[in-house]
């Protein structure tokens, strides 16, 4: 079973990856996008970590709920509500059990994929976060470490995509060729999944 | 028809100069329509491109009279975070509503409507409407 502090040390471990990978993710970034990526999910995650300090939610749907929050208000650019909404939407489905299943989460997510499918109108395919969010969460059933590697070889198979939403979409063809940040900051939050439950914070 | 509560506006664009600058051609337009609250939400907290949710609560909540506040956006995060703070609960004034309309003409005829005293319904229709204004 999986404990608020098992969510505490997956959102940590992220924000640690986050760190380690901001310069990638703003360039790839830079590539089809504003160039921003990874400074945002930079101050996005610093800002989770630190909420998460202060307020000590104790169930883990406070805790995804408190995250999606943050990231919604701090983050600056659109994977802040799409980030926000994940969690949260998340968050809400696991209610305020002390303890949830891994297959609790997974439904979870689940619900949280939807939510941002429908606020941010991608279907998979598009070149989005949700081409690693949705292997990702059909791994799960597998294990953490098979949905990390469905996330990460979701995001590598954006590359020949071109792009149908967001910024990106303006380049057409142009978008071809370019691995999507989104995508790739998606695989950094499923591997955290896998650091979490090895017990490490991750650095 | 001057102590009537009117709607209120609010405009997120990425950038801090265009929000303010189409809450202040919208007045402009409307005649001077000092009756209407309208509040910018623009730019990041730090004063760079981008949106801030926070912003944007507050300027709701600066212009909320208590008969709706009407949202107009530029695009991308500016229109998801709208969503997303409205999905929310709490965090907009009760009777906040995102337009589906152009930035620039949505609100020119938002603050017009707004001006006349009419609804949120009304002002909504009104910014809608201003897409189908055919330029060639």
């Amino acid at each position: 079973m999986l404990d608020a502090d098992f969510f505490r040390r997956w959102l940590t471990a992220t924000a640690a990856s986050v760190n380690r990978e901001a310069e990638r993710l703003t360039a790839l970034d830079s590539a089809i996008g504003d160039a921003d990526h990874g400074s945002n999910m930079q101050r996005g995650f610093t800002a989770v970590l630190a909420a998460l300090e202060e307020e000590a939610p104790d169930t883990p749907g406070a805790v995804l709920t408190l995250a999606g929050r943050r990231l919604i208000s701090t983050v600056g650019g659109a994977s802040g509500p799409l980030y926000g909404t994940l969690l949260r939407r998340a968050g809400k489905a696991l209610g305020e059990t002390p303890e949830v299943s891994e297959k609790q989460l997974a439904e979870a997510l689940r619900a949280g994929v939807d939510g941002v499918m429908a606020l941010g109108g991608a279907a998979p395919g598009d070149k989005t976060m949700i081409d690693a969010l949705v292997p990702a969460v059909d791994a799960l059933a597998d294990g953490f470490a098979a949905a990390r590697a469905a996330a990460e070889g979701g995001a590598v198979a954006t590359t020949p995509l071109q792009a149908r939403k967001g910024r990106a979409s303006y380049l057409g063809e142009r978008s071809i060729g370019h691995q999507d940040p989104g995508a790739t900051s998606s695989a950094l939050l499923i591997a955290g999944l896998a650091e979490a439950a090895a017990g490490s914070s991750g650095e | 028809m001057s102590d009537e509560k009117r709607v209120g506006i609010v405009l997120v664009s990425h950038s801090a100069e265009v929000a303010a600058s189409v809450a202040e051609l919208a007045k402009g337009l409307a005649g001077g329509a000092t009756a209407v609250p309208v509040a910018p939400a623009g730019g990041t907290e730090a004063g760079g491109l981008g949106t801030s949710a926070e912003l944007i609560s507050a300027a709701a909540a600066s212009v909320d009279r208590g008969v709706g506040v009407a949202l107009l956006t530029d695009l991308g995060s500016a229109v998801l975070t709208v969503k997303a703070l409205l999905a929310e609960g709490g965090e907009l004034p009760e009777g906040a509503r995102l337009l589906d309309a152009p930035f620039v003409e949505g609100a020119v005829a938002a603050v017009v409507t707004a001006a006349t005293g009419a609804d949120l319904d009304t002002v909504e229709a009104a910014a809608v409407e201003a897409y189908s204004y055919r330029k060639a």
